[in-house]
């Protein structure tokens, strides 16, 4: 960052906090950059001719006498094809040796879409896992976060979706990502030899943790443009968005904003939505799609991030260690895609969402007759049928390392059905029993 | 001369002036910055330091920009022509806008002064009228518009002049007006007014009383709303709070139907967007689309408009009441909006009340649910506007501000429960913790009576008992096991299950089931309070499940078809064997 001949230089700090610094400045935009000391920040507040400015570093070290230097824009990114396959810090700059990107220059966290320009989400994103495709199909333009304990392997799931689904542009957004998880993500995509479809920007649990502020707007600014100019599929990863809300709630603390529910911001709900309603399906082909990680805490749900998020995103996938197949699979019970009517039964076979509803009700039935055994009462011969048909419904589909088409999928469940049940058991219209119930 | 200003604080969407003249509270100004205009409101006036709520991204903002006011507040401007049109949250029209994302400082005419209208005049030269009476009409959509005195009228008028019936634009003058002091008022088919002052043109708001169909049976049977009524749907995400909003949008019995998103997922505006044009209202046969206004304000649009949003959406709808017409009016979500007050109470610094909410939340909310109502016109017509709000409680809790204040004026609660949404068993709305208010008011139940039948609340009210009893059994079942309870419990356990699954159980995305008239829900309730009184005989609670649900399955088939076709007489037919096989009386 070199200081240019006409900026002004400023040299007297009043006051600093841990995140922020505030001075006497003139003629200072609104969510403009300045360099303070050499380090990025931006105007967070102007009252009369004081300045507060958000170091995104921290403060650690500047002096009251620390040189300040307004940049007069927001932050932005340089965008142009040169950005696929490259690794970019927090303020895009390029974190992998390469050279810096030409392109045009545009400011981060930009618009909105028109709602009346949006189209209708309507394709199928097929992932392999019958978890997800089978129960909780993703659609392109869906913003969708995996609800997880830390000890879960998300990343993993997160990993092997990206790999297996169409799309054009996959770009990584990490925010308190652990260097391990970085590393495991590149070797994946390398492996794949899928590096030149890639873009990240991270931030990881070494890096200043106000920086992540930075990450979802750079991620998306660079999805916007390959969706938007390129009309290009783009899918977005973003882990873990509760650090994103955690850094969220350190910077309004230092400006002494009043906390609301769990000590969040009160604009915990709109920061979020800024970020996934970037998810969109444009009429000429482009898409976002975002998929993201939100950690809870004991898988407490009504934890002010998942509880904002889930009532922005459409829908959420639950991650749950099954006992009974030592594996993990996608929970059937709490995930839900709520862009699944959407391409179930119309981009899949038409028997689609009857067997998915039929094979998740028998599971339910399961898992009463599971509470039967745990409180001593005796099975009958149904209940015994709904235990043996729900291992094998498990691991054969629910198991995050399935790799089938949907089409597969529904041929398995079928077959299970055949195994355990009687048509009349499964509550399935019977035009559609008749021509899909195993004969044999 | 306008009051002007110059920004001497940013912070976020709030901006400090210093102005050179007298402003008001709640008044619009205009803020110049790189070449585009911010709309702002004024919040707060300190000396002549005005703080301002921005409806528009304050990026690049700088101390020293000018600022313009206007002399007046948020104002909607209305007018045959809104019909099927998609507005922001401060009615801009959103299709007028360019490009694809919204641009800062875009603001789009929200009428169409070309177009040509047919109005054929109601008055004739020589009446007295008054504010908001009905001078002419012309038709939108086959819906009868009142073209009507301006709003702001003190007094009496006479008529001076009226054209004669012919095609006008809405902004020719139609009609001459002289008041009682010689002057003379020249009116068109334009209304303006401030969003945040209730229309109070009528003459009196008597208590609601009649049904407004829904279709939905959990509703209308157990727990209906009345047109001019109050109501609201709080529940935690993925109960299903929009699906049901968009059945009860899609199917209820009103003549203009407004949709406030305030807050909420862009998708969802855009399945309305999508579908609405496609469906037929199923009152009318026509397509629904022809009868909705969209305000859409999704998560992602400014937050400070998004307040704005439902206040532009109410004085839609009371603009459409004053031409005694039934207005539905669905604000989704309300919870959005009170976090709108939140974060720019929290930016003023205000004493925070509970969770964070500004201190006055119980009175804004309340202010805002009082504006709906049925009311008698000046001209003896009825109008109405009903109102469902959602409530998206945070962590599901109702104990939280948004949810309590509203409990305190919505007439008719419709919890929303995370365990039938679990079980799949929608819509997911808790018959036993729901209510409706109207259902003890003598005049409902006097309309209700003629309207289906004498009796028809002592059936409802059998019906919530058994529900209530059958949860009861089932918590005993539970504890003591299938074998430690009577078979006769199971027989009452399953009776409440039949009541469950064939009244309250409706499936949305069922073309039959989805809309249940009046008519056939009075035959389904028969039907089912019929199976209740009957006795069976069972030797073992095998027996009974197995029955039971050998009933609850034709029960359903004949929900799922066609009323009173040959297949629902087949089922019919079937169900009456298999009672037959079991009952002693």
């Amino acid at each position: 960052m070199t200081t240019k001949a006409f900026q002004k230089i400023y040299t007297k700090i009043s006051q600093i906090t841990k995140a922020t610094c505030s001075l006497k400045a003139t003629g200072v935009g609104y969510d403009e950059l300045a360099v303070i000391d050499g380090r990025l920040a931006q105007v967070v507040k102007i009252a009369g001719d004081e300045v507060t400015l958000q170091v995104f570093q921290g403060t650690n070290g500047i002096p009251t006498n620390a040189e300040v230097v307004f940049m007069g824009k927001a932050p932005s990114l340089k965008v142009s094809d040169q950005l696929a396959g490259r690794f970019f810090n927090a303020y895009g700059e390029p974190i992998d040796g390469g050279p810096a990107v030409e392109g045009e220059e545009v400011e981060i966290g930009g618009p909105s879409v028109n709602p009346v320009r949006r189209k209708q989400p309507s394709e199928l994103i097929a992932t392999g896992i019958a978890g997800i495709d089978l129960n909780n199909t993703l659609v392109s333009g869906q913003k969708i976060p995996f609800f997880a304990d830390p000890d879960q392997p998300f990343n993993q799931v997160m990993a092997t979706v990206a790999m297996r689904a169409q799309t054009d542009k996959i770009i990584l957004g990490g925010m308190g990502m652990t260097n391990d998880d970085y590393l495991y993500f590149k070797n994946v995509f390398s492996n794949a030899g899928a590096m030149d479809r890639i873009i990240s920007f991270m931030n990881t649990t070494e890096d200043p943790a106000v920086e992540r502020l930075l990450i979802p707007d750079m991620a998306l600014t660079a999805a916007e443009y390959f969706a938007v100019q390129k009309n290009e599929k783009v899918l977005v990863l973003l882990s873990d968005m509760t650090s994103y809300a955690d850094a969220l709630a350190i910077v309004s603390n230092r400006m002494d904003q009043i906390p609301s529910k769990d000590s969040m911001p009160g604009s915990l709900y709109s920061d979020l939505a800024k970020i996934y309603e970037k998810a969109v399906q444009f009429p000429s082909g482009g898409s976002i799609t975002i998929i993201a990680v939100t950690t809870l805490s004991g898988g407490d749900i009504t934890h002010a991030v998942p509880d904002n998020t889930g009532y922005i995103t459409e829908g959420q996938l639950f991650l749950r260690r099954d006992s009974d197949i030592g594996k993990v699979i996608v929970d059937p019970f709490r995930s839900l895609s709520r862009l699944k009517q959407l391409v179930n039964g119309k981009k899949t076979r038409a028997d689609h969402p009857q067997v998915m509803n039929a094979a998740v009700r028998l599971y339910a039935d399961a898992a009463n007759a599971r509470t039967k055994v745990e409180n001593g009462f005796d099975l009958t011969d149904y209940d015994e049928r709904t235990l043996a048909f729900a291992r094998d419904y498990s691991s054969k589909l629910l198991a995050i390392d399935v790799n089938l088409d949907t089409t597969e999928m529904l041929d398995v469940t079928w077959g299970l059905f055949a195994k355990y049940f009687h048509p009349e058991e499964v509550n399935i219209k019977a035009a559609l029993v008749e021509q899909y119930w195993p004969k044999d | 001369m306008a009051t002007k200003g110059t920004v001497s604080g940013v912070i976020a969407n709030m901006v400090t002036l210093k102005v050179n003249g007298p402003v008001a509270q709640n008044e619009i100004c205009y803020i110049e910055t790189g070449g585009d205009r911010l709309m702002s409101e004024v919040i707060k006036v300190v000396g002549d330091n005005v703080y301002v709520q921005v409806f528009e991204s304050t990026r690049g903002l700088k101390v020293g920009a000018e600022a313009e006011f206007t002399g007046h507040m948020l104002e909607v401007t209305l007018g045959p022509g809104m019909l099927s049109h998609n507005f922001d949250g401060l009615q801009n029209d959103l299709d007028k806008m360019t490009g694809v994302f919204l641009k800062r400082g875009e603001y789009t005419y929200p009428l169409d002064n070309d177009r040509l209208w047919h109005f054929e005049p109601i008055v004739n030269v020589g009446d007295k009228v008054r504010s908001s009476a009905w001078l002419g009409k012309v038709e939108e959509n086959f819906q009868p518009l009142k073209i009507m005195a301006p709003f702001q009228l003190q007094g009496e008028y006479t008529v001076k002049s009226i054209v004669p019936a012919g095609e006008y634009r809405i902004i020719d003058t139609i009609a001459v007006l002289v008041g009682e002091k010689g002057d003379e008022i020249n009116v068109d088919m334009i209304q303006r007014w401030p969003v945040k002052l209730a229309m109070t043109n009528y003459q009196e708001k008597p208590r609601p009383f009649k049904l407004l169909e829904t279709g939905v049976r959990s509703i209308d049977t157990l727990n209906p709303i009345v047109e001019g009524g109050t109501g609201f749907i709080p529940g935690p995400f993925g109960t299903g709070k929009t699906v049901l909003q968009h059945a009860i949008s899609k199917q209820a019995e009103a003549d203009i139907v407004i949709i406030a998103a305030c807050g909420e997922r862009a998708n969802e505006v855009v399945e309305i967007f999508t579908e609405f044009p496609e469906l037929d209202d199923p009152h009318t046969g026509r397509k629904l689309m022809e009868r909705t206004i969209i305000i859409a304000n999704t998560s992602n649009m400014p937050v400070a408009a998004r307040e704005a949003s439902v206040y532009t959406a109410m004085t839609i709808a009371e603009y459409y009441r004053s031409m005694g017409l039934r207005v539905l009016l669905m604000a989704d979500s309300t919870s959005r909006w009170a976090q709108a007050l939140r974060e720019m109470s929290n930016r003023m610094e205000e004493l925070p009340g509970p969770d964070a909410f500004p201190m006055d939340i119980s009175s804004i909310i309340a202010n805002f649910y009082g504006r709906a109502g049925y009311v008698q016109l000046y001209n003896g017509q009825p109008g109405s506007i009903t109102f469902i709000g959602t409530v998206s409680p945070a962590g599901g809790n109702l104990k939280e501000p948004v949810t309590e204040n509203t409990k305190k004026v919505a007439r008719c609660f419709y919890a929303l429960e995370q365990e039938r949404a679990d079980r799949k068993r929608y819509p997911a709305i808790n018959p036993i913790d729901s209510y409706s208010k109207y259902l003890d008011y003598p005049e409902f139940d006097e309309y209700i009576g003629k309207r289906i039948s004498d009796g028809w609340l002592e059936k409802v009210n059998e019906l919530k008992t058994r529900l209530q009893r059958g949860k009861e059994i089932a918590e005993q079942i539970n504890i003591l096991g299938d074998d430690g309870v009577p078979v006769d419990y199971h027989v009452t356990f399953w009776k409440s299950e039949l009541i469950d699954f064939i009244v309250l159980q409706q499936d949305a995305f069922d073309e039959i089931d989805a809309v249940t008239p009046m008519e056939r829900q009075e035959s389904i309730v028969d039907r089912v309070t019929d199976i209740c009184h009957s006795e069976f005989k069972f030797d073992n609670f095998l027996e009974v499940t197995d029955y039971f649900k050998k009933v609850i399955n034709l029960c359903k088939q004949m929900n799922y078809s066609e009323y009173k076709s040959d297949n629902y007489n087949k089922y019919e037919a079937e169900l009456e064997k298999l009672l037959a096989e079991r009952k002693t009386a």
